[in-house]
């Protein structure tokens, strides 16, 4: 295996990733490319955002060993990575605060933001408020609805929200909308993609703004239990928490690596949103990646009760470190999240995102594969009070409305 | 060679320019998109441009979004692009270039796809989500099959990309006349001049201008400048409007701003 895997930075990640964008945006990628580039060169950069991150993301973040929650699965210990405690309530603030300030470095006054679950959406609108920028987010029709709390945030927010009607209505069609509006404004607007997906250079870009998580969860750990985890996991949509956790740790062999993806109704039915496990390399959103297509190349509709996991697409690293061997990927099912939902719940008095909660039903998958006694470092990536209406829906909590 | 090339250059040469139209594949149906282009070539466009639906056409308006989505939800597979291809062939020898979003191509196979592409007749292709830097395969296929290879130029490349994406082009060059995303705009921006004088001052390649023309005065104003007008939305719109019989008033309408 190669011991410098985390020395990628990009435009390809093996045979994966790449700049498959119309000829009008590459201007663009190249102006961001080389701003953040200086930016990252630029010790006063990097001061302001660490600044930014410890007075108002609140971090470092704290890890919580989850001893109640651990003792369902037999001898093993689970350390959570508090990213729901973030302002905002996700690790989205993460990547936000830094291609924000990179919006003003290039003299950008307006963002754009593309939206599933809602979480990058309102940490887009927050940076945008903070920093007095216009902001606009793309947000499939369907999920404005499963989602309407996180709508609300977004306009009290001062952001613009925009209903997406064209395609399947979710966060793939936001994507397409967002790449027009952008070809459209690229003058005086960045488009503020919120995973590790599209062309380069975002895959690297949020990559390395979300890898603060990896880079404290890595020291902490060390600090707590004096040695690194057996493994690490993550729940994976566009891979950008999966990724910011996975990173530092990818040249410490040992440590394994589980990318938990949306397996809906079930990973043998047409309905989930398993990309890696289910789908084969393609073109979408401007990079090479493993995607869900049919036999013509058409990107075929995901599905899963998780909005923020619901897209048939998925960052070219995790497509590269899934064929070098060097993380595992694995499909939940819609139920087996929801049931991990509810035990973190009362287990540990944390509500976590349903995204999140993937990770966490994956322990149950963990357990049967990782020796007696080993230490899992999980990163909870995002809190469940925007998911309440469909939790409550679920677990049949609402009463008669 | 290039028959398209050829085209161009005759049309330059005769001052009567060039009227390039845009038809989706499969739109409502394959036979109708075979009606329609026949009909297109027959009543004044010089170079036949036929889309390929793709799921997230990231690069076109509602009004091409929106026919393209009915072309797939009426059964449209990538098969049936070779027998529209064909069928036109049947009845017209207008030059064809297909246009489409890289991930069906790949999807097919890059090889297979440009093999059938020689099979059934058509001159090439435009690749609108594919620039040179992303293109080796296709540029060597492309070669080796003697067919025509269009890339985009937009007001935004630098010097040193609308050059090299010039060169890297056979047949022409297709300039993007507004930042904006396709769709109808009721006056050509000043911008595309700008971007075909550096096409012009950075090599030979004709370039053709696209995106946003809908009159025949625009035609006769972008032929004044460019090698061809390249018209899409204006074509959808008067099928949807009109029928077959739209699409050929429109297609004659816009012809008339030819010399």
């Amino acid at each position: 295996m190669q011991t410098n895997l985390r020395s990628q930075a990009g435009p390809y990640f093996g045979e994966f990733g790449g700049r498959f964008v119309a000829e009008p945006l590459i201007a663009a990628l190249d102006e961001l490319e080389a701003t953040y580039l200086a930016a990252k060169a630029d010790p006063s950069f990097v001061a302001e955002l660490a600044e930014l991150h410890k007075t108002y993301t609140g971090r470092p973040s704290i890890i919580t060993e989850a001893q109640r929650f651990a003792s369902q699965f037999g001898d093993m210990r689970i350390f959570l990575k508090r990213e729901d405690l973030n302002h905002t309530g996700s690790h989205k603030i993460n990547n936000v605060m830094g291609q924000a300030l990179l919006a003003k470095r290039m003299g950008k006054k307006r963002i754009i933001a593309e939206t599933g679950a809602g979480q990058h959406g309102v940490a887009s609108a927050t940076a945008a408020a903070y920093f007095g920028l216009d902001c606009v987010v793309y947000m499939g029709e369907v999920d404005t609805e499963r989602q309407a709390l996180n709508v609300a945030r977004m306009k009290l927010l001062g952001a613009q929200v925009i209903p997406v009607t064209t395609g399947s209505r979710t966060l793939k069609d936001a994507i397409n909308e967002a790449l027009r509006d952008w070809v459209a404004n690229v003058d005086n607007t960045h488009y503020l993609l919120g995973t590790v997906a599209g062309p380069h250079p975002f895959p690297t870009m949020v990559r390395d703004f979300h890898s603060v998580i990896g880079v404290e969860a890595r020291a902490q750990m060390l600090e707590l239990t004096g040695r690194l985890p057996d493994a690490v996991a993550a729940c994976i949509g566009g891979g950008s928490n999966a990724i910011g956790i996975f990173h530092p740790f990818l040249d410490d062999q040992d440590v394994a690596l589980w990318g938990f993806e949306a397996a809906g109704d079930g990973i043998d039915t047409p309905k989930h949103a398993a990309t890696l496990s289910r789908g084969r390399p393609g073109v979408l959103h401007g990079a090479r990646s493993y995607m869900l297509q049919d036999e013509d190349g058409q990107t075929m509709e995901s599905h899963s009760i998780s909005a923020g996991l619901d897209y048939p697409g998925v960052g070219p690293e995790h497509s590269w470190l899934k064929d070098l061997g060097r993380a595992n990927y694995f499909g939940i099912s819609d139920a087996e999240a929801m049931d991990a939902m509810r035990l973190l719940s009362r287990t540990e008095g944390i509500i976590p995102a349903i995204e999140t909660a993937h990770a966490l039903a994956g322990m149950k998958h963990l357990s049967t594969v990782l020796p007696a006694g080993a230490h899992i470092l999980v990163n909870l990536s995002g809190r469940g009070d925007k998911d309440m209406e469909t939790a409550g829906k679920y677990f049949g909590l609402l009463g008669d409305k | 060679m290039s028959i398209t090339n050829d085209v161009l250059e005759r049309n330059k040469e005769s001052g009567r320019g060039t009227l390039i139209g845009y038809y989706p594949a499969g739109y409502p149906t394959k036979q109708d998109s075979i009606d329609s282009l026949v009909a297109m070539a027959e009543n004044g466009c010089d170079i036949l441009e036929i889309g390929v639906p793709y799921s997230d056409p990231a690069m076109d308006g509602l009004v091409i979004q929106h026919a393209t989505e009915e072309a797939i939800a009426n059964g449209f597979k990538l098969r049936d692009l070779f027998e529209i291809i064909k069928g036109v062939r049947e009845k017209v020898d207008t030059p064809l270039l297909v246009m489409s979003y890289w991930n069906p191509v790949l999807s097919y196979g890059v090889e297979k796809f440009s093999e059938d592409l020689v099979s059934s007749g058509a001159q090439g292709m435009i690749t609108p989500d594919l620039i040179p830097d992303e293109a080796s395969k296709w540029i060597s296929l492309s070669d080796q099959l003697n067919l025509d290879r269009v890339f985009l130029v937009a007001p935004s490349s630098s010097d040193a990309r609308v050059e090299n994406n010039s060169k890297s082009s056979k047949g022409f060059v297709y300039s993007v006349s507004t930042m904006g995303i396709t769709g109808e705009r009721t006056e050509l921006d000043r911008i595309a001049r700008s971007v075909v004088s550096r096409v012009k001052s950075l090599g030979d390649t004709p370039t053709c201008v696209g995106v946003g023309i809908s009159t025949a005065d625009q035609v006769r104003e972008v032929n004044s400048y460019a090698d061809g007008a390249i018209v899409g939305t204006a074509f959808v719109k008067a099928y949807q409007q009109g029928g077959l019989a739209g699409l050929v008033s429109k297609t004659k309408e816009l012809a008339g701003g030819l010399g």
